[in-house]
């Protein structure tokens, strides 16, 4: 059992939370996830720890309302317990001092680029940070974000903040800057990171993506997160959740993200039916 | 027949049936299959037990259990008492009662199956131990004082929970590390309901609880602390029973598409995470009309059955070999055809075949004849020519084995693993290339049985109060 100690909406449907996981705090690197089962009948599911605290002993998640653990999530309160956290799970990320290197996150996928471009910031590299939302409500750690970057971009797709576009628009806007990187963290919704990844090939720019495959042990049990990389087959609970995006199967990806969509749907429905009618 | 004289006939009493659902029933429902013997046969059933000065059952037995003892017990009446006797080498009888392979173990040295059939040792021992655990008499056996040394258990499976339980009453502070949310490893996760009902493995889980044993749940060792990080922490010495729980696929075209899992994923999904009650449960599992299940083992048997209470109209194994081969239970296999289990022998899949989303709709399968014998003694399957056709399939499950998990051994300094990534040993009682570290179970032996694994975690039980007390006791 561990206690929700804090939680922020910081949009319309992203939530921010610090829960109580000392043994995690002290152990977890950037780019590592927890899995979280709300009760005994919960499902399991990943999600990428945004920072921790050892010496509080806490663990920070942002996460997005998309189906009906989530939403259960963003119904639980400051002192309430979540039944099971399990981590940290995954590889750390690769962090050295590349040069200049850009961190695109697109969405909530800005909750799990953030942690890394701390890491990159600290390890010295100049960090050039582009982050988008669909509009400006939506956008989250903007300030937070700004603070470990030597330059920030913000897009929205409405134009209501920031550059008017796409992510991806704006990496290639800094591409023909002539700006030399020699690395990019790209983490957010699948058809994002594609693009961005369709960007970085014909340059050469090596690109590393965050993948947020169907899990359910975590520990490379199951193989419920295989992907397709370079042609191998790779489980992104163990062999990731990192990899080198422009080798990724971005179609099996995506079909493989749906295997359960109807499923989702029934029990999200069921879920905020039983809320309402409480 | 139970009116029959009993000194003379008991030999030639036949082997008393346990009743079970019926097949046509029992595929629309996950309860247990065989529902157990009553008192009046289970004590019927124990006095075909000749009661031999030399009881060659016992040598069948991978934790040496006191076969004639508990047997004549039962015959007496005395079920509690049988119970007890059981527990004095085994602390899981009513999981052994159920999947333990006796036709091979305590059942195939039973004298009376020369001339007729063994003495139902299994069922017995179901008996005795379901009968202790409703009696709700279940009783706690005098602990001795802690001893100061603690041990830590990776992995709370049955070779994990056995030393836990032996080295508890020996009197070491002992606590089990369990990667997921749930103690009982296969018996949880991978095992079904209609085999081995949970409420019996929580039963024996929450008894080792009494006994002192401390589960730590939701640790991945490796991860979340290293073994070296245990040895710093104060454990004087270190058990890894952490399975062979990576899944093997066979890496043919189309095997990611939606729709096809590891057999692991589907049983866990089904039996940990009880997809089968989706949505009262959050875990979905895909219920599919058409599903074929590769392999022809244990674990292809408990999917295909799964698949079948899951509403399967049409349930397939597809095996390469033949019914003689197959390395499953006989009991099982005739579980799996009286449902009514489609056996596609000699056959063996070279691709999967899927729409314009990605999800499978036929397995493409060459027809197969045996050869010579290959390395395992059975003969080697070889495909025949052009003999290529499709299945249709909307579910796969791929039941090919199990293969190491890497991450505790990648992470345990010192600590040798042979090419497959099994952990190397010095003999039987576990001892590995690392001091103080001790290792059983399927991740030493590969994938083998759950009596094979509680054997392996007995014998590393009485080695590390060797190494620790320098005592050669071995635990009772």
């Amino acid at each position: 059992m561990n206690k929700i100690i804090e939680k922020t909406d910081l949009s319309e449907n992203v939530v921010k939370m610090v829960i109580d996981a000392p043994a995690i705090a002290k152990k977890r690197k950037a780019g590592q996830f927890i899995i979280l089962k709300m009760n005994e009948k919960g499902e399991r599911i990943p999600l990428t720890i945004v920072d921790s605290d050892a010496a509080a002993g806490t663990v920070t998640i942002i996460f997005q309302i998309v189906g009906k653990t989530t939403a259960m999530l963003a119904d639980a309160k400051a002192g309430d317990m979540i039944a099971d956290v399990q981590g940290p799970l995954g590889n750390p990320t690769e962090i050295e001092n590349f040069g200049t290197v850009v961190c695109v996150g697109g969405g909530v996928g800005v909750g799990v680029v953030y942690p890394i471009a701390v890491a990159l910031k600290k390890a010295g590299n100049k960090v050039i940070s582009i982050i988008g939302a669909r509009t400006k409500d939506l956008l989250i750690l903007e300030e937070e974000t700004k603070k470990v970057s030597d330059r920030l971009i913000v897009t929205t797709d409405d134009g209501s903040y920031g550059f008017h576009g796409f992510v991806s628009q704006a990496l290639q806007n800094v591409i023909d800057e002539g700006e030399k990187i020699s690395r990019v963290f790209a983490i957010g919704p699948v058809p994002m990171m594609r693009v961005v990844c369709n960007v970085t090939r014909p340059c050469n720019i090596k690109t590393v993506v965050s993948l947020n495959s169907i899990m359910v042990d975590a520990t490379g049990m199951c193989g419920a997160c295989r992907v397709s990389v370079g042609g191998e087959t790779k489980f992104t609970c163990v062999d990731g959740p990192e990899f080198d995006g422009h080798k990724v199967d971005f179609d099996l990806l995506t079909s493989r993200l749906r295997m359960y969509a109807s499923e989702e749907k029934q029990a999200f429905d069921n879920y905020r039916c039983e809320c309402h009618g409480k | 027949m139970e009116n029959e004289p009993k000194k003379k006939k008991r030999e030639k009493l036949p082997r008393h049936k346990m009743p079970e659902q019926q097949p046509l029933e029992r595929i629309k429902n996950f309860n247990e299959v065989p529902l157990g013997y009553s008192e009046e046969t289970a004590m019927a059933e124990a006095s075909r037990c000749i009661q031999c000065k030399k009881p060659t059952c016992v040598t069948g037995c991978p934790v040496d259990v006191d076969i004639p003892a508990f047997v004549k017990l039962i015959s007496e009446g005395k079920f509690i008492e049988a119970a007890h006797k059981l527990k004095e080498t085994n602390c899981l009888p009513a999981v052994c009662g159920r999947v333990c392979p006796q036709e091979d173990q305590c059942e195939k040295f039973c004298i009376l199956a020369k001339k007729e059939e063994s003495v139902a040792i299994g069922r017995l021992e179901r008996f005795a131990a379901d009968y202790e655990r409703n009696s709700g008499q279940v009783s706690i056996p005098e602990i001795p004082a802690r001893n100061g040394k603690k041990i830590a258990v990776i992995g709370a499976g049955p070779s994990g929970l056995t030393i836990a339980g032996d080295l508890i009453k020996l009197g070491y502070d002992v606590t089990v590390y369990e990667a997921l949310h749930k103690a009982g490893g296969v018996l949880v996760y991978g095992i079904p309901e209609f085999r081995l009902p949970k409420s019996i493995v929580e039963a024996e889980v929450r008894y080792l609880e009494k006994l002192g044993v401390k589960i730590e749940t939701n640790s991945v060792i490796g991860r979340l602390k290293t073994v070296d990080e245990l040895f710093d922490e104060g454990f004087h010495a270190v058990y890894i029973a952490v399975g062979a729980g990576a899944p093997v696929f066979m890496n043919i075209p189309g095997e990611n598409a939606s729709g096809i899992y590891s057999a692991n994923e589907y049983l866990t999904r089904s039996n940990l995470m009880k997809a089968y009650l989706f949505p009262e449960y959050d875990t979905p599992i895909v219920r599919g009309k058409n599903v074929a299940v590769i392999g022809g083992g244990n674990v292809a048997m408990d999917s295909v059955r799964t698949a079948l209470r899951l509403g399967a109209e049409n349930a397939y194994i597809i095996y390469r070999r033949t019914e003689v081969e197959m390395p499953a239970r006989i009991e099982e296999v005739h579980h799996a055809q009286q449902e009514g289990v489609q056996f596609k022998l000699l056959t063996n899949p070279v691709e999967y075949i899927s729409d314009k989303n990605g999800w499978v709709t036929g397995v493409k399968c060459i027809r197969m004849e045996l050869g010579e014998p290959d390395a395992s003694g059975r003969r080697r399957p070889v495909p025949v020519k052009d003999s290529e056709f499709v299945i249709d399939v909307d579910t796969v499950v791929v039941a090919v084995g199990t293969m190491a998990n890497p991450i505790v051994p990648a992470t345990t300094k010192g600590l040798e693993t042979n090419k497959q990534g099994y952990i190397i040993t010095k003999d039987e009682k576990g001892e590995t290339t690392r001091k103080g570290v001790y290792a059983g179970g399927d991740i030493v032996t590969g994938s083998a049985t759950v009596i094979l694994a509680m054997g392996a975690g007995r014998k590393a039980a009485g080695a590390i109060h060797e190494y620790l007390l320098g005592n050669k006791e071995t635990p009772s």
